[in-house]
């Protein structure tokens, strides 16, 4: 079964859930290597999608979902989350703009306009400490498992467990972007934060598409 | 952790009231978005100037709006850039036709959210144009780096800034002075204690008894070296060596050297550090014309200080000494 708007909604939620679940986590990790800062601002902008998720009409599409959290993630996060999240749901949305049913041809040009949209305003490459070092082998991940004739749940899978290895692939690294950067070698053992923070949304994405 | 406040989730909020309420002959404070700007704004036919940032840097930016400097101020939650929205209502509320400059921190946070509200300012037909401050130059290599960090420079780059643009000059002309006040402006920290953020409620690293952060930034996030505390005329010397080698400084110039507190350090130690730098300049054959010493970009309770230097001209003294009214700035009016 395709996924549609009831699993676009169903991810969001529970990934505000997550964000609340793992606010102190990520405070943590952000502490170690940055300023302290992005579960707050992940758990407040979530929390602020959660409130206009109601309002998003019935016949609403999965891309409209994704506008909505673009948008308001972007006014409501700060920070560098903020921009970077923002713009790769913007580019999902665009991505899948007008689809009511998501196949897993979607699904990836979905991932992989989000990831696009946070190499692009972000700057960072693969290997840098950041977001992206989750994001990538998520894309990777899941292209491979749609080539291989994989259903939605599974492809979703597949990035949700390639985006996790990815995260804890960050912690030998050193950080070259983002506040990070600036510790040179002493970011090294540390994970970086929004790595943690993309796996825990696309682990949020895999769990509900296995229950809608 | 012992701190004044009420909910931590309304720090900025009920502080920029106060900061409102404190400084109603200078500035008006909008709640939604949060943005701070001068009463008279938008003046006519000046080139507006709009700085922000994460809260816990005061009086940057919020004491320094008003005629002579800032047109407007974008607070952010504690250490956290503002979102895009506050920056694009505070452009265009001091848009008064001659365009607004942007006066970005460079760090990946603010360069992102303002360079949004830039696009978006853009979009509604309002011109900006945006500079960033980058003086830290605890951060050595910038080829593997977010670049260096803006931190107390900024304040310098302000002042003048707003200067140009309060005698008249276009926007690409207070662009051009204040690109050329980054260019010759250089700071570098250093931090006794750590600061603890309201709502995270515990200190952004820690430090022990005897030791400090060399090269710290503005936002609590560790430095570069750690070394046992020393007295402060050692700790000044670590910190200004690399500033007078960076661009570099040398005999004959003349400068602006700020001595700048980090928010819990005492004015008693800053002007031992002041003196200790003057002293330093002086056997270098580089003459102090112009000083500033205070709490101007502070990391809330931190203890420490930084000290930057500007190399000045007399284009750029002649902009340093018009007259500024501002809640953390004032003379000449």
């Amino acid at each position: 079964m395709n996924l549609g708007v009831a699993w676009a909604k169903a991810w969001i939620t529970s990934s505000a859930d997550v964000m609340s679940e793992h606010r102190i986590e990520l405070i943590d990790l952000d502490r170690n290597i940055g300023d302290g800062d992005h579960g707050e601002n992940m758990d407040r902008g979530f929390q602020a999608v959660l409130a206009k998720l109601e309002a998003v009409p019935a016949e609403a599409s999965p891309g409209d979902v994704l506008k909505m959290v673009a948008t308001t993630l972007i006014s409501t996060v700060g920070g560098a989350a903020g921009p970077l999240y923002g713009t790769a749901f913007l580019k999902a949305s665009i991505a899948i703009a007008g689809a009511t049913d998501l196949d897993g041809a979607a699904l990836v040009r979905l991932l992989t306009a989000a990831r696009d949209g946070i190499v692009l305003r972000g700057k960072a490459e693969s290997g840098d400490k950041t977001m992206v070092d989750a994001w990538t082998p998520a894309v990777d991940a899941a292209g491979a498992a749609h080539a291989a004739g994989a259903d939605d749940l599974a492809i979703l899978q597949a990035a949700a467990d390639a985006a996790e290895a990815g995260a804890l692939a960050t912690e030998p690294l050193v950080a070259r972007k983002g506040r990070a950067s600036y510790l040179g070698e002493r970011a090294i053992g540390h994970r970086d934060p929004g790595a943690q923070s993309s796996a825990l949304l696309l682990r949020a994405a895999a769990d509900t598409a296995a229950l809608v | 952790m012992k701190k004044l406040v009420n909910d931590p989730k309304n720090v900025v909020t009920e502080a920029v009231a106060g900061f409102g309420a404190a400084h109603a002959d200078l500035v008006r404070v909008s709640t939604d978005p949060i943005y701070i700007v001068r009463t008279d704004a938008p003046v006519a036919g000046k080139v507006g100037i709009v700085s922000g940032g994460g809260s816990g840097h005061e009086p940057m930016h919020g004491g320094l709006v008003g005629p002579g400097m800032l047109d407007a101020a974008v607070p952010g939650a504690v250490f956290t850039s503002p979102t895009p929205d506050p920056i694009l209502a505070a452009t265009k509320a001091v848009d008064g036709g001659a365009g607004v400059l942007h006066i970005v921190k460079n760090y990946t946070g603010d360069v992102l959210n303002f360079e949004t509200a830039a696009d978006l300012a853009a979009a509604d037909g309002v011109e900006v144009r945006s500079v960033l401050v980058n003086d830290d130059v605890a951060v050595k290599d910038s080829l593997y780096t977010a670049g260096r960090r803006g931190v107390a420079g900024t304040v310098l780059v302000e002042k003048i800034a707003g200067a140009a643009a309060d005698r008249g000059d276009d926007l690409e002309s207070v662009a051009l002075v204040a690109e050329r006040v980054i260019g010759q402006v250089r700071s570098m920290g250093v931090a006794l204690t750590p600061c603890v953020v309201p709502h995270a409620g515990q200190p952004s690293f820690t430090l022990a008894e005897d030791e400090i952060e060399i090269g710290i930034g503005i936002h609590g996030e560790p430095g570069r070296e750690r070394i046992k505390l020393e007295p402060a005329d050692a700790i000044v010397d670590r910190l200004l060596g690399p500033i007078l080698d960076d661009i570099p400084f040398v005999a004959g110039d003349k400068v602006l050297l700020f001595v700048n507190g980090m928010g819990g350090t005492p004015q008693v130690e800053l002007y031992i550090v002041f003196r200790r730098a003057a002293e330093v300049l002086a056997e270098r054959g580089i003459e102090v014309t112009r000083t500033l010493v205070g709490n101007f970009t502070t990391a809330l309770e931190m203890q420490g200080m930084s000290i930057t230097v500007l190399k000045l001209d007399d284009e750029l003294t002649t902009l340093w000494d018009a007259p500024v009214q501002t809640a953390a700035l004032r003379w000449g009016r």
